[in-house]
């Protein structure tokens, strides 16, 4: 027996005879949560992969020779960007303005496509000067890790058009509240990500 | 075929799919094709004979309840399971052949796969469906809860498990399958030694079963967190859930590594990277690192779960409370931590110095004690407990006995220098059987003894559960004692052919061995039809055979679909023991509408769509991958689209079924 277990003779409730539905999605940011902490670790890899790997040049260039600080800046605040103005999506949600959040929802696409934009223009710049993924292990794990943390963009961007057309037809019931919810952590998490890599690859390679 | 085809031709269409795909010059392939044919098609015709596919479709194959997905679990991991042990038949029979200039009957090319398919078919498609499927089944019961927290997620979970093993299937007859070893090291496993298609079933059998498991990992932690019923702190949760908390919780920290490290050997052989290749700067060592530190946490994964059945099996025929619930707690979660910084004893000779190897020596003889704890823990329990030897009981102390021996062979390998001697040999195959064996399956035995009376409402055959008992263990010893033998010699690991006559004699034992356990399986199966044969003699209404302990006993047998009609409230640790001791009342009026989850096909449609995928991948036809990439993507959008996922079982129909169950309880009584 357990101290606080009651005595035999007290009556106790063995059943809740009273009880109610648990709410509808009560436990999606818990799931959503341990998603992101389980895709963290995906990152956590390649991350890993690229401090093993980062500087095997195989006679190749080095991050010296390839990485334009001025793009990534851009780049980089074009993401920081469109963290905040998802902020501003969920604050409008909180007010109860659909028109808002769906506003704030359009510009965070569209600072995601610049981000998109310039992160594809740098590949192909890359590539076309025989500095792609295949030349070295640094550069396969390079193009490794930004590459996967784009499709994770991308898929955002997927994910957040969808999210829109779901608003316009139902508006700011709870299940929508709750995926805008969702996006909002995956979104800040790719940003924070990204926080990552501009420093430890970009920033650090730069200064090797 | 002794030499493997050249890398062939890519084709637009069909990609390097062609009819030299088909195996046709491999006579045991054909035969098994013709076989495999046969069989299916019977099973195919008897269903649609008494026309089955309707039921099959609406109460099987949609369903979101845990109790059908964890059945379904559980079929699947036996279909795999008889794969997986034809495999094993045919090394022991090939190396017991192999001697005195005969080649066997299995040619290099054929018995590479046959190796490899048997590791990789056992942990991923055998002892993971089996685990998932008793936790699926058990857990949400143990708790309380009417279901788990992501009911569709978890029937994608299922079939996206399923649809990689008939991947992982169909490489019998379409193409081939690795033969690199189950872990599939580069640079042997890129494209520029494994050319042909073997690897890439490998990598899209493993990554789509692989997003499964993870799905369900979160599903269960979330489940276990959110769903208990009132009253049960974390500290009153019986020892199987706590079990299958830590690991799930090492499914979801240790299954993306895997996923990553495959993604990474992909882009190796599909785009040319070089992260594990010989050259460019690539390396293959930091693969075997990687595959490791979630191959480590992997082994923990399989057996935390069957240690939480053996703590349930004790306590329970015993007929005492747990000895030291806290401590096998606290081991259960020192295990769980201590399995991510052992993963380089795997490879102790691949010379990471000798500060290294102590550190990871010394962590890995560290594990072996929250283990030991608890073992004395079981031992405790059993101590002047009124102990039922019933055959739950019976697998658990044959587990205690074998797995004691397989831990202490261990802690042998965990000592570095005599890993160097050991490495790769027989010793090890012998070790890791001893505690896979020894640990997860007889647990999984024990658990389908245990538990089969509450998902069927009959019992097992006691007679045919004991033949197959006996056989197990007895071929258990005689099929690896000769292993661990031979590999004191220095015998190595995955070979085809042998020299030394002298060692031929072990190896045939061994092959006696794997015979008897061969009769052990068969006579499981015996004792599953006969039970189902005479389910109405073996009937068991009271809903609660063995004097159980934990909730799962205090509803019907099997339980109704929303588990429990009255959410149970907990006071103490062995919840259903605690009701039964006070007295307390089933409530037999006022029942309420149950909220529910509702049916879907989705998850099968989209698991179908990432089987096609998979398969078009593997053979490079490149118009399809981008087809049915494109349709999963739709058709998870599509899903999204679908708000309404529940409904009410009316508060009528709850009343006729517990008034069905009242009166039942009554005829018992």
């Amino acid at each position: 027996m357990t101290a606080n277990a009651i005595t035999a003779d007290e009556p106790v409730a063995f059943y809740d005879l009273d009880e109610h539905a648990h709410p509808e999605g009560h436990s999606t940011m818990l799931g959503f949560w341990i998603y992101l902490m389980s895709d963290c670790l995906i990152f956590a890899i390649l991350f890993a992969c690229y401090a093993v790997l980062g500087g095997s040049y195989a006679a190749g260039p080095a991050p010296k020779d390839l990485f334009d600080l001025k793009l990534i800046a851009l780049n980089t605040a074009m993401l920081l960007f469109s963290s905040i103005t998802y902020g501003f999506a969920v604050l409008q949600m909180q007010q109860g303005r659909v028109k808002g959040v769906q506003l704030w929802l359009g510009v965070t696409g569209l600072f995601g496509l610049a981000f998109l934009g310039i992160e594809l223009y740098e590949f192909h710049h890359l590539i076309e000067i025989g500095a792609g993924p295949q030349r070295s292990a640094f550069l396969s794990s390079f193009f490794t890790l930004v590459g996967t943390h784009g499709l994770h963009v991308t898929f955002g961007i997927i994910w957040l058009v969808t999210l829109m057309v779901q608003l316009s037809k139902h508006g700011l019931i709870a299940a929508n509240k709750r995926r805008v919810m969702c996006l909002s952590m995956f979104w800040h998490f790719l940003d924070v990500v990204w926080i990552g890599v501009f420093t430890f690859v970009y920033l650090m390679g730069v200064l090797r | 075929m002794s030499i493997p085809h050249p890398a062939p031709e890519t084709g637009p269409i069909l990609g390097k799919l062609s009819l030299e795909a088909l195996p046709l010059h491999e006579p045991i392939l054909v035969v098994t094709f013709i076989g495999v044919v046969i069989g299916g098609l019977a099973v195919l015709g008897l269903i649609t004979k008494y026309r089955l596919w309707g039921y099959l479709w609406t109460e099987w194959f949609t369903t979101v309840d845990h109790k059908r997905i964890g059945i379904m679990y559980m079929i699947l991991g036996l279909i795999m399971f008889l794969r997986g042990f034809a495999d094993a038949i045919m090394m022991r029979l090939q190396q017991a052949m192999a001697f005195g200039g005969s080649e066997g009957y299995l040619t290099p090319h054929h018995y590479d796969q046959v190796f490899t398919a048997h590791g990789v078919i056992m942990i991923f498609f055998v002892a993971m469906p089996f685990i998932t499927g008793i936790m699926n089944y058990i857990v949400p019961l143990q708790i309380g809860a009417r279901d788990v927290s992501f009911p569709f997620l978890n029937n994608f979970s299922f079939w996206m498990t399923t649809s990689g093993a008939v991947l992982t299937m169909i490489s019998l007859f379409v193409g081939e399958y690795a033969q690199t070893g189950w872990l599939a090291y580069p640079p042997l496993s890129g494209i520029a030694y494994s050319p042909n298609v073997g690897v890439d079933y490998y990598i899209w059998g493993l990554q789509i079963a692989g997003v499964g498991t993870t799905l369900s990992g979160i599903n269960l932690v979330v489940t276990i967190l959110k769903l208990r019923a009132p009253g049960m702190g974390l500290m009153k949760m019986p020892v199987f859930t706590w079990t299958s908390l830590c690991s799930n919780i090492l499914i979801v920290a240790s299954f993306p590594i895997l996923t990553a490290t495959l993604v990474l050997l992909s882009l190796d052989r599909y785009v040319g990277t070089n992260f594990f290749t010989n050259d460019l700067g690539g390396s293959p060592m930091m693969y075997v690192n990687l595959i490791w530190i979630w191959g480590h946490p992997e082994v923990y994964i399989l057996v935390l779960p069957l240690f939480g059945v053996f703590s349930e099996v004790t306590s329970t025929f015993s007929g005492k409370r747990l000895f030291g619930y806290t401590s096998m707690v606290y081991a259960t979660v020192c295990i769980t931590i201590l399995s991510y910084i052992v993963w380089l004893h795997h490879f102790f000779t691949m010379g990471s110095g000798a500060s290294v190897n102590s550190f990871f020596g010394i962590t890995t003889m560290v594990i072996s004690i929250p283990t030991g704890a608890k073992l004395f823990n079981w031992l405790f329990t059993m101590y002047r407990g009124r102990i039922r030897f019933e055959l739950p009981m019976m697998w658990t102390i044959a587990f205690m006995l074998t797995f004691v021996i397989g831990g202490m062979t261990g802690v042998l390998l965990a000592v570095p220098p005599a890993d160097f001697v050991l490495h790769n040999s027989l010793f090890l195959i012998a070790h890791f059987h001893n505690v896979i064996i020894g640990g997860v399956l007889f647990g999984l035995f024990a658990a389908i003894n245990y538990w089969w009376p509450k998902a069927f409402g009959f019992k097992l055959d006691v007679f045919w559960g004991k033949v197959s008992f006996w056989c197990w263990v007895v071929g258990f010893w005689v099929a690896f004692t000769p292993l661990y033998i031979l590999g004191l010699m220095g015998v190595t690991r995955r070979m085809r052919v042998f020299d030394d006559p002298s060692l031929q004699i072990w190896f045939v034992i061994a092959g006696v061995g794997a015979a008897i356990i061969a009769a052990g399986i068969g006579a499981m199966l015996v004792q599953f039809a006969v039970s189902i044969w005479r389910r109405k003699e073996l009937a068991e209404e009271s809903g609660d055979p063995w004097d159980g302990r934990t909730l799962e006993w205090a509803t019907s047998s099997p339980p109704p679909d929303y588990n429990f009609a009255f959410t149970p409230v907990i006071h103490d640790l062995d919840a259903w023991y605690d009701m039964k001791k006070r007295g307390h009342q089933r409530p037999v009026t006022g029942y309420r509408d149950i909220h529910m989850p509702s049916n879907t096909g989705a998850g099968m449609i989209l698991s179908g769509i990432c089987l096609v995928m998979g398969f078009a991948l593997v053979w490079h036809i490149w118009w399809l991958v981008a087809l049915s990439f494109v349709a999963v993507v739709a058709g998870a959008i599509i899903h999204t689209f679908n708000y309404k996922r529940d409904f009410d079982i009316p508060a009528a129909t709850v009343t006729a079924v517990e008034e069905a169950r009242t009166r039942q309880l009554a005829a018992g009584a």
